[in-house]
């Protein structure tokens, strides 16, 4: 199948890459670029886990073509920490126990963060309703809205310093 | 030793677990994340009937695709025979689970296996399935289980003759097994009761749902060595299985354990490894074979789906007299439902001087039932619970007096015969009365429910190395792949025997290579089993420390004692010598006899049974049917909780299992027999916003049986809440439901009823 | 001697309906070989779908489950778990 060319920013790297047209952004990252963070769930968007940021929104790379992503900005799991200091969302979950199994949580991490650079200030049902399209079948999801309501608060108190 | 009763430092705290780093950046790699050199794309061709003949399967035309590298049917894997079924559920019929993996003959479900293939790309894969084409003779189905136990129903095997009937029947049927449990004169029972209820449950099927869908990769070498990279349950488990249904020496086959992105006993067992296994070697190149979420739910097991009928006798005062239960569970296309244990489950809680329990194991055409945390017991419960709440009703007691009456305590006979020891049940119902959610005010439209639940948990066989490096820091490796933060307890409990910081132990989960035999993680068993085998191997390494201790003091090896972390002389007589730290006895090994490690592999015994007891509060929306969860609490007898955090996190997401079961989940076929909800769209587990939070109370009986007094934890808390939402539900809207799920269209008509 | 009751009827086949016997052993694996010497094939039924519950306390896969003379001895279905 013919392959198209693709230029594209990546945690903020500039990457090219050639994918076929029936490709999506998540086949492209996790089989042609080995970026394996993001998950495969589902495939038609209701789980969350291949969640990734484009141009500063959160989409389902299952959902987007590799092609799509021509001139675009994406941000996985693995371009949210800083190096090797991990982003308050990531700290929280570690430090909340948010995760069990681990396979929903860079979909979460992703999510999380997406949400607190658009409001800092959840409330624990605005927090709910974002993260409504993530699935998580391990925690029932206590912990994990601790863990960014947590984040939140650390990172507005950062914030003020 | 004992660590029960002393003051510990690790044990019991919340620190960052070992492998939290990689799963929160993305590095941790599951079962769909490997990739090998040269390796290509595996993909399974189903079946669309629920139940048919297959008459050809024409492979040439998918084989001359371009890049297609192999095809596989039935014909490439062993015919193997028939094996005697046993009374237990824990026994695998390997030639059912070949005909699972691979159909041979007839179909038996849609979504069934009939042939795989493997290509350069997965389009190229999905392609050559087109290309397969398969003649069926398409058959009579049978889909529910009541339907199925009729005389006249379409038989799935007509080699089935039902067991524990007697004398033998003549003709096979689709009830694989009869199995009761008898305690007492259930007549008498009944006879001096003042009040019976008898009432009839039902529940669909559910799936463990579980995000990762299965994945693997195999690769098998010219002189036949096999290495399989794969998300399960337990690594030593695909070994076997994939050994026994290819024919093929245990020792050449070595199973890689990758993160297993969920699992609740839905990943005790194999679908794909075999398939890959096969692809691999007919292609000469590694395969790898990940599920779709349509796959999942149409071809991987479920729950069982069943009938409940309950009946109960009590005395004016509440005090049960008599129960009888009948259970109807299907086991979907083989036989093998969690009957036998739903059996055992049924009235354990209770101290029931009179009962008689029932199980049927009914096959039908539907994908056949695997493991879900605490199987067969919430079907069993979501019947009992739900009608000792009714008696509770018509009795005018409230419901927690009613349990607390005929609650079994130590000493207590169970239905199913032995007298419990070491329980903590009536203790989570004295936390219930304790807890300020049992009496908080409720608004209108709103009620509340309590419902209790039991499981055994298991011990079994565990390995466990523990290795102390050069500086005295130290490494634990197990052969149970870490499904919930298990990595975490089993370093902690090595962490306090050693008398450590926890962050100086690291724990890896070794290969099939590279640890001895451990059985799955499944059965609530790794941190009471293999945190067993963790521990006495620690306690092994802290003999040894003291050896090489005294033999550098050139004192007794019994006048050494070990604390935090330290060789001290045990007292004045044993001699003045600055104590020794781990590091400074590691860094001298060699001098006093060459590295410092224990391995130990134990069967463990004395799995301390599990009870919980949860209160829900709900709101029901007269509107819509809708019904939202406002507060839920669980309180369960852990014996121990050894990371506390990771214990509550078992509770909560139990608890939204059972919600989801109690609310939503439910395998919807059409008339064909084909599954119409194959997708997490039609097919809807809880969200985050469909709760609030879920408060735990963690009540600590200790297991005397383990060194820190663990219980299994993970699997009682999904066996409450259907029956509580229930419970909460009638209190709320005054209807009583006795179908699952209860979903705004069942708990509408149920309110329409009910209006008149 | 201990009394040992085999719990459900799955064995029914083998003993005829009989399920109390008394039987003298001091450990599981004396106790099935006995069962198995007066019901040939109940050994073999035993050990593989079956678990004993000694005084309470349940015992898998393990010969070597000490039975003392006044135990309370039931023989269960195998347990299992998610």
């Amino acid at each position: 199948m013919k392959k198209y060319h693709v230029s594209t920013t990546i945690n903020g790297e500039p990457v090219e890459f050639l994918c076929e047209p029936q490709q999506t952004l998540l086949d492209v990252l996790r089989d042609t670029l080995n970026l394996t963070g993001s998950k495969e769930g589902c495939a038609s968007g209701d789980c969350g886990a291949c969640t990734v940021i484009v141009d500063g929104r959160m989409v389902c790379s299952c959902l987007m073509l590799g092609v799509e992503a021509e001139g675009r900005t994406v941000t996985t799991v693995e371009g949210i920490a800083t190096g090797d200091t991990l982003h308050p969302v990531q700290q929280k979950f570690l430090e909340h126990a948010a995760l069990q199994c681990g396979f929903c949580t860079p979909g979460f991490i992703v999510a999380a963060k997406a949400l607190l650079d658009e409001n800092p200030n959840p409330t624990e049902e605005e927090a709910r309703y974002w993260l409504a399209g993530n699935l998580c079948r391990c925690t029932g999801y206590d912990k994990i809205i601790r863990a960014v309501l947590d984040a939140a608060s650390e990172m507005r108190r950062e914030a003020a310093e | 030793m004992t660590f029960i009763g002393k003051d510990l430092k690790v044990v019991g705290t919340r620190p960052i677990r070992p492998d939290g780093v990689d799963k929160v950046t993305g590095r941790a790699n599951f079962g769909a994340d490997m990739t090998m050199p040269g390796m290509i794309w595996g993909k399974i061709k189903r079946s669309p009937h629920a139940h048919a003949r297959i008459k050809r399967i024409y492979t040439e035309k998918a084989l001359s695709l371009p890049g297609v590298k192999a095809v596989v049917t039935a014909a490439d894997f062993p015919d193997i025979a028939a094996e005697e079924a046993f009374a237990g559920e824990a026994i695998m019929d390997f030639r059912d689970l070949s005909r699972n993996c691979m159909a041979r003959g007839k179909v038996l479900y849609d979504g069934h296996a009939v042939a795989a293939v493997a290509a350069t790309s997965p389009a190229i894969a999905e392609a050559a399935l087109d290309l397969i084409e398969i003649e069926y003779e398409v058959l009579p189905f049978v889909i529910d289980v009541e339907a199925a136990m009729a005389e006249d129903a379409p038989l799935l095997h007509d080699t089935l003759f039902t067991q524990g009937v007697e004398p033998k029947p003549s003709r096979p049927s689709n009830i694989a097994k009869r199995i009761n449990f008898t305690k007492g004169d259930v007549e008498a029972g009944f006879r001096e009761a003042d009040h019976i209820i008898e009432r009839r449950y039902t529940g669909k099927p559910v799936h463990q749902g579980y995000i990762e869908p299965h994945a693997c990769v195999a690769a098998v070498a010219a002189d036949g060595q096999c290495m399989i990279w794969s998300s399960s349950q337990g690594h030593f488990m695909v070994r076997q299985y994939c050994a026994h249904l290819l024919g093929i020496d245990i020792s050449n086959i070595r199973a890689m354990p990758a993160e297993i992105g969920g699992g609740f006993g839905g990943k005790t067992l194999v679908y794909l490894e075999p398939v890959a296994l096969a692809l691999a070697r007919k292609s000469g190149r590694p395969v790898k074979i990940v599920m779709t979420r349509e796959e999942v739910f149409r071809a991987s097991g479920p729950a069982a789906g069943s009938v409940v009928e309950v009946k109960l006798g009590a005395k004016k005062d509440g005090r049960l007299t008599a129960g009888e239960v009948v259970l109807k569970y299907q086991a979907g296309a083989f036989p093998g439902s969690p009957v036998g244990p739903g059996c055992m489950c049924a009235f354990a809680m209770y101290d029931l001087p009179n009962a008689s329990v029932t199980g049927y194991d009914v096959v039908c055409n539907r994908p056949k039932v695997a493991a879900y945390r605490a199987p067969g017991a919430p079907n069993a419960s979501w019947g009992v619970e739900s009608c000792l709440d009714e008696l509770a009703i018509e009795l005018g007691i409230d419901p927690l007096s009613l349990r607390e009456k005929n609650a079994a305590r130590d000493g207590t006979k169970a239905v199913h015969g032995p007298t419990w020891q070491n329980i903590g049940y009536a203790e989570t119902l004295a936390a219930v009365r304790a807890h300020p959610h049992w009496t908080a005010p409720l608004g209108p439209g709103q009620g509340r429910g309590i419902a209790s639940g039991f499981w055994f948990n298991i011990g079994g066989e565990s390995s466990a190395a523990v290795h102390i490096a050069e500086d005295g820091t130290a490494a634990v490796a197990t052969g149970n792949p870490d499904i919930g933060g298990s990595r975490a307890s089993i370093a902690m409990m090595v962490a306090e025997v050693l008398g450590i910081p926890v962050e100086r132990v690291r724990a890896i989960v070794a290969d099939t290579a590279s640890i001895g035999y451990t059985f799955l993680t499944g059965g609530s068993r790794v941190t009471f089993a293999t945190g067993m085998a963790a521990t006495e191997a620690a306690e092994r390494v802290v003999e040894e420390l003291k050896k090489r201790a005294a033999m550098m003091w050139e004192i007794s090896p019994e006048a050494v004692e070990w604390r935090d972390g330290m060789a001290y002389p045990a007292g004045p007589n044993a001699g003045a010598f600055e104590p020794l730290s781990l590091g400074e006895i590691a860094f001298r090994s060699a001098r006093t006899g060459g590295p410092i490690s224990a391995e130990l592999s134990i069967n463990a015994q004395g799995a301390g049974p599990g009870f919980g007891t949860h209160i829900c509060d709900v709101e029901v929306d007269r509107e819509t049917g809708a019904v939202k969860i406002l507060r839920y609490t669980a309180i369960q007898d852990v014996g121990r909780a050894i990371h506390p955090a990771y214990v509550e996190g078992q509770l909560q997401g139990g608890v939204t299992q059972g919600i989801g079961w109690a609310l939503n989940e439910e395998y919807i076929y059409d008339g064909e027999g084909r599954l119409d909800n194959p997708g997490f769209l039609d097919y809807r587990i809880p969200v985050a916003s469909d709760l609030p939070m879920i408060d735990t109370v963690l009540v600590e009986v200790p297991n005397p049986r383990h060194p820190f007094g663990a219980r299994g934890v993970g699997e009682v808390p999904i066996v409450p809440p259907t029956a509580a939402v229930a419970n909460a539900i009638y209190r709320a809207a005054g209807v009583r439901l006795r179908d699952l799920p209860m979903s705004p269209p069942h708990v509408l008509a149920a309110l329409d009823k009910s209006d008149g | 001697m201990p009394h040992v009751v085999i719990s459900g009827d799955m064995v029914r086949r083998f003993t005829g309906g009989e399920r109390e016997f008394e039987v003298e052993a001091t450990t599981f694996r004396r106790l099935v070989l006995e069962l198995d010497r007066r019901f040939p094939g109940l050994g073999h039924q035993i050990e593989e779908g079956m678990a004993i519950a000694i005084d309470g306390e349940i015992f898998q896969d393990a010969y070597a489950a000490p039975i003392r003379p006044d135990s309370e001895v039931y023989l269960i279905p195998k347990i299992g778990g998610g």
